[in-house]
């Protein structure tokens, strides 16, 4: 074993051994002085009688002809004391408490490929592409597919079986038919032979896309873009000459064309075309800066939202969130 | 000291960024806002429409960008609530529903007096992206026919006069990422000058500057200024400012001053490192 691998596995047992420690630490002075990791409820009822007209209202009294069912809120730190608890009024919710475990673990899972990659790491990541591929799945079928196709075409047993509220008065709608053949069509994919027949449904989602595309881009991003930055050098208020919104205009017209031509690559960047290309390049560094202390702001605000849920509601070191 | 700062594992600087995270959130420790003028941009676009306009608020994230847009989402929110603005909630992001119904908890739990189908409704997540967008310009109805409790919007008091979204008087929206902020722009705010305002993240954030003023009313970008938001609230709202729910984003603001003040130090040691490793030969 060469030096640099013989630090580098020193490294790697100190760097865990410190996370380790302080992590007990932090688990075992929380779990002696709060309900770690605990989510504690109260329940509450709701109740809606129907009224001589049909219509319902809330009551305090259900019977068992009423509608009535119970949600559980939980109990914040500062309100679940010790009389709470033994009143009864509040219990502690296990399935609520192995999410909240859950989320925690695999959290922790996440943040240790910090220290480097590892099979937490890589069951933790598998779980989230596998819980958001399901999820998406269930979400298109019911929220997408059968209201939306499986509704137009057959309406009558949508209602009847999924949709209550939906209209059916306008009948089948034929033209959902086309739809729903390149639909098929797109599951040629997945067949051994006959893969070629998606090609057609692939083709008409890429055609309508790009030129659904280049109408917003045209009009959003080039006619309404360049009409923006036409705008007066010489700004003028009430008394004359106002300096900031005609600097910021000086400013935003150099940049503007300074940049275009630092990407206009048809003549070489000499002469004064070289220099103003070269204060182009200055406007593009700046605004690279700002975009990457943009996202070191955001990247940051996620680690800190992390860790407010680790701290508050986890460990209930500070009020949970 | 110069061969071991050269070769300084780099878990080191996230076991600092971590501590300069972990450490400001343990020790709450909170700094004033300065409410800048672009803020103010978005913050009277919602308060100069007269109380109970129409709003609707497009949802375009998911989970991992809860931790920068949520605060200023829920924002949103709490100043459509207290202006008493009717609220249209949507989502073009599968996983952006359950975000919205983070807000409708709010509205549930907070202003206990607003009623659904009255003052707020949800509709589904629809895939399609900019298409949902197209279509529920010119035909709301043929894109969503019931609200996401499978109710007509016939039948819900605040949608059964909604012929499209340009019967909104303001669109905000929180966006992530693609479809979001730019598709708003592209096939609702320009061609039909529905007036838009936008939250997103901090990578996004440079892109949309330049839409405003005339395609976006105005745009929050990232976490500093949903905390420049809330702190806009609060001056107007001084009631807001004891709801400790409501001041997500000026909480996370603590640890965003020493993360970037750790992470000035060490691009300046990253420096110095470089230019000295080159005058001795070593780099």
């Amino acid at each position: 074993m060469d030096k640099s691998s013989e630090a580098s596995k020193n490294s790697n047992t100190l760097i865990w051994g410190i996370i380790f420690i302080i992590g007990a630490i932090l688990l075992v002075w929380s779990m002696s002085t709060s309900r770690t990791g605990q989510v504690w409820v109260t329940p509450e009822q709701h109740a809606f009688t129907a009224g001589a007209d049909g219509k319902y209202s809330a009551t305090d009294t259900p019977s068992s002809e009423d509608i009535a069912w119970v949600t559980y809120n939980v109990v914040p730190d500062s309100e679940l004391t010790q009389e709470v608890i033994d009143s009864g009024s509040a219990t502690l919710s296990w399935s609520r408490t192995i999410g909240l475990w859950l989320a925690a673990i695999f959290t922790l899972f996440i943040l240790s490929f910090l220290v480097g990659d590892n099979p937490a790491y890589k069951f933790a990541e598998a779980m989230v592409v596998g819980t958001s591929a399901g999820y998406v799945m269930v979400i298109g079928i019911w929220d997408v597919f059968v209201p939306l196709l499986l509704g137009k075409l057959a309406p009558g047993f949508v209602q009847t079986a999924f949709l209550p509220g939906m209209d059916a008065s306008a009948g089948t709608q034929l033209l959902y038919i086309i739809p729903a053949i390149l639909i098929i069509m797109l599951l040629f994919q997945l067949m051994p032979s006959g893969g070629w027949i998606s090609r057609w449904p692939i083709a008409f989602f890429i055609g309508i896309t790009a030129g659904y595309r280049m109408i917003g881009y045209v009009e959003a991003d080039l006619v309404a873009q360049i009409k923006a930055a036409i705008v007066p050098l010489w700004v003028t208020g009430e008394n004359g000459f106002v300096f900031w919104p005609s600097f910021n205009a000086v400013i935003l017209t150099v940049a503007t064309l300074s940049a275009m031509i630092y990407f206009f690559f048809s003549v070489e960047h000499k002469g004064l075309l070289g220099k103003t290309a070269r204060v182009g390049i200055w406007f593009l560094m700046i605004t690279f800066g700002a975009s990457f202390g943009y996202t070191v702001m955001g990247r940051i605000a996620l680690l800190a939202a992390r860790l407010e849920f680790l701290f508050g509601d986890w460990l209930h070191f500070i009020p949970s969130s | 000291m110069l061969k071991i700062l050269q070769n300084i594992d780099r878990r080191w600087v996230f076991l600092f960024m971590l501590l300069a995270v972990a450490i400001p959130i343990l020790a709450k420790t909170v700094f004033p806002v300065n409410i800048s003028p672009q803020t103010m941009m978005v913050f009277n676009a919602i308060e100069d429409l007269p109380d109970g306009s129409r709003i609707l608020l497009s949802y375009d994230f998911d989970p991992a960008s809860q931790g920068e847009l949520l605060p200023m989402a829920q924002a949103f929110t709490r100043h459509c609530s207290i202006k008493g603005h009717k609220q249209y909630y949507m989502a073009l992001w599968p996983l952006g529903s359950p975000m919205v119904d983070l807000s409708i908890d709010t509205i549930e739990s907070e202003y206990p007096n607003l009623v659904y189908g009255e003052d707020y409704v949800k509709f589904d997540y629809k895939t399609g992206g900019e298409a949902v967008i197209r279509m529920i310009t010119q035909d709301l109805r043929g894109m969503y026919e019931l609200d996401s409790k499978g109710v007509s919007l016939d039948n819900i008091p605040m949608t059964k006069n909604i012929k499209n979204i340009q019967d909104m008087d303001l669109i905000i929206n929180v966006s992530a990422g693609d479809p979001g902020t730019k598709q708003w722009v592209q096939f609702a705010a320009t061609p039909f000058g529905i007036t838009t305002v936008s939250g997103c993240t901090g990578v996004q954030a440079p892109q949309m500057y330049p839409y405003i003023p005339d395609q976006l009313a105005g745009v929050l970008g990232a976490i500093k200024a949903a905390a420049e938001y809330e702190a806009a609230i609060d001056e107007v709202y001084p009631s807001i400012a004891s709801n400790p729910k409501a001041q997500e984003a000026k909480r996370r603001m603590g640890p965003q001053l020493v993360a970037h003040g750790l992470m000035v130090c060490l691009i300046i040691l990253g420096n110095i490192i470089f230019f000295v490793s080159r005058k001795r030969g070593l780099a």
